[in-house]
């Protein structure tokens, strides 16, 4: 078992890397399948990691309660700024949230006494497992899956086809755009929160446009018709870079390049190759 | 059932509707006509809270419904169809229907995350239902095809069908005939007939006089937001006031509107 060993030494950010990215993937597929677009992501996710991160750190927590509360608060604040912004949509919509976002960062920056400014928060006890993100993983998949094929996916793909017709079909869409956006909220600041316990080191930069613009990537790229489309948006991210790496300079240009072709060849997302045109979101029938 | 009390509407400096009184007696078949422009979409939009009336009320059933959120309107009792038809195109025709049905309160998320098994038979059930609607409207066979490769004329009826999940007392129905040939708009007249005879009492937009003066017990017409008529049809048919909106005045020679002969 040398060689596991040695590929684990290598390779182990990279893995948990993947699972934390497949888990801001699927907290973007969230609003992405309801027509919302949103990129306060990764603002919620700085949000869970500095929580998590200030939680085992400063007051010795266990990693377990430092991960709920990192998912919570970051879903309390998804509903105190989600009421206001949902009312906005389109191009509005992801200007008021690239805002908030921006509104986050510049916080955490500036909370030196808590948060350690522009230095960043350092000495984060390395307590995430592989198996910690793989059971979030899973967990969250299970879930998901679940809604999707229940009437609530079915609800999300009917808001994101026409909003209007949903409402006049007596759907709440408010409250199902609020119930997406914040478990999204809850879900990007789990990531944050496993993220911090292994990177060792979190920064306030690190939640800022570039991760936004990364993880809106992941969501549009695998596809937004299933769960799974996120699943596959999250490892391309993550391993593109990894797999170019040969390429030495070019490598962001042929990574670029490689994303371009995906959004031409399949707008909707690589998910979408692989499933029937026709599908329903039916279900065995009923024993 | 559904009374409209000196409605006003603006938009920006435009006024859409002006002082409208409407009355939609219950169990019948109530038309509103006018010519382009008139304001009988806005009616819709303000009756279904997609709009919100300026001064003026809108009562349903006894309740004020003009502060309300759409959806609670919907649930009330409700149901409309649109005159750009909108049905999920993207969905199976049955998915349509279904998510409609979703829209009565009934399992949420808890449901769906925790109680699996009842939310499966919970879901069967109103597959039934919804297989149900669909052939009502004719269209069952197609009930797992894609909404978007339906004919125009069976976009209108898959609307009606979606509406029709909802459990509503009234329906609004926006210009059901348009696209439609003959064949079509007796099939679409026959259903509607039907419809009234179950029980439903019908709110209907028509420019098609066909449709309208063999449907309607009564009628009200508007022109450029004002309530210029009611009547029977056989009074709307001969009303001077309603010839001149629509064809415009004639010095010379006083002539019928076409379609609008007996």
């Amino acid at each position: 078992m040398e060689w596991l060993d040695s590929f684990w030494a290598t390779y182990n950010t990279l893995v948990l890397s993947i699972g934390t990215n497949v888990l801001l993937a699927l907290s973007i597929y969230l609003t992405l399948a309801t027509g919302l677009l949103t990129v306060a992501n990764a603002a919620f996710m700085g949000i869970g990691a500095y929580t998590a991160g200030l939680l085992t750190t400063q007051l010795g927590m266990p990693l377990i309660v430092a991960l709920i509360l990192g998912s919570l608060l970051p879903a309390v604040v998804a509903l105190a700024i989600g009421r206001p912004t949902l009312r906005l949509s389109g191009v509005y919509l992801a200007m008021a949230t690239l805002a908030f976002g921006e509104v986050v960062r510049i916080l955490i920056l500036n909370a030196e006494g808590l948060t350690g400014g522009a230095l960043g928060l350092n000495g984060i006890p390395q307590l995430t497992q592989w198996f910690d993100v793989a059971l979030a993983v899973v967990l969250t998949l299970v879930v998901l899956l679940r809604l999707a094929r229940s009437r609530i996916g079915r609800t999300m793909a009917a808001i994101c086809q026409d909003e209007i017709a949903t409402e006049i079909m007596g759907l709440n869409v408010r409250a199902y755009k609020l119930f997406v956006f914040v478990s999204g909220g809850a879900l990007a600041g789990l990531a944050g929160g496993l993220n911090a316990h292994f990177t060792f080191f979190i920064s306030p930069n690190e939640y800022g446009f570039e991760r936004a613009v990364d993880i809106l990537a992941m969501g549009v790229l695998g596809g937004t018709g299933s769960p799974w489309g996120a699943v596959i948006g999250g490892l391309l991210i993550t391993l593109l870079p990894e797999l170019l790496r040969g390429l030495g300079h070019y490598r962001p240009l042929i990574n670029g390049i490689i994303l371009i072709l995906i959004i031409l060849y399949s707008p909707k997302g690589i998910w979408n190759l692989f499933r029937p045109v026709s599908e329903s979101t039916r279900l065995p029938a009923a024993p | 059932m559904l009374t409209l009390s000196s409605i006003s509407l603006n938009f920006g400096g435009l006024q859409v509707l002006q002082d409208v009184n409407l009355s939609v007696p219950e169990h019948g078949i109530f038309g509103l006509i006018g010519p382009n422009g008139a304001g009988k979409t806005t009616v819709f939009n303000l009756v279904t809270g997609l709009l919100t009336p300026g001064p003026g009320s809108i009562e349903f059933m006894g309740r004020r419904i003009d502060r309300m959120l759409p959806h609670r309107i919907t649930r009330s009792g409700i149901a409309r169809t649109f005159q750009n038809i909108r049905i999920f195109k993207e969905m199976t025709l049955i998915d349509n229907v279904l998510v409609a049905l979703g829209g009565r309160p009934s399992y949420g998320v808890a449901t769906v995350l925790l109680q699996w098994r009842n939310y499966r038979v919970a879901e069967g059930k109103d597959r039934e239902v919804a297989r149900g609607l669909l052939s009502k409207v004719g269209l069952a066979d197609k009930s797992e095809q894609r909404a978007a490769r339906l004919s125009y004329g069976e976009q209108r009826r898959l609307e009606i069908a979606r509406a029709l999940a909802t459990g509503p007392k009234l329906l609004l129905l926006d210009e059901p005939a348009a696209g439609m040939n003959a064949v079509e708009k007796q099939q679409l007249i026959d259903e509607i007939v039907k419809l009234n005879a179950g029980g439903l009492t019908i709110f209907i937009i028509e420019h098609d006089m066909s449709v309208i003066m063999g449907l309607c017990h009564e009628i009200t017409v508007l022109n450029f937001g004002r309530v210029i008529a009611r009547g029977t049809p056989a009074q709307i048919r001969t009303n001077p006031e309603v010839i001149e909106a629509y064809l415009g005045k004639d010095e010379h020679s006083p002539s019928r509107p076409e379609g609008v002969s007996p």
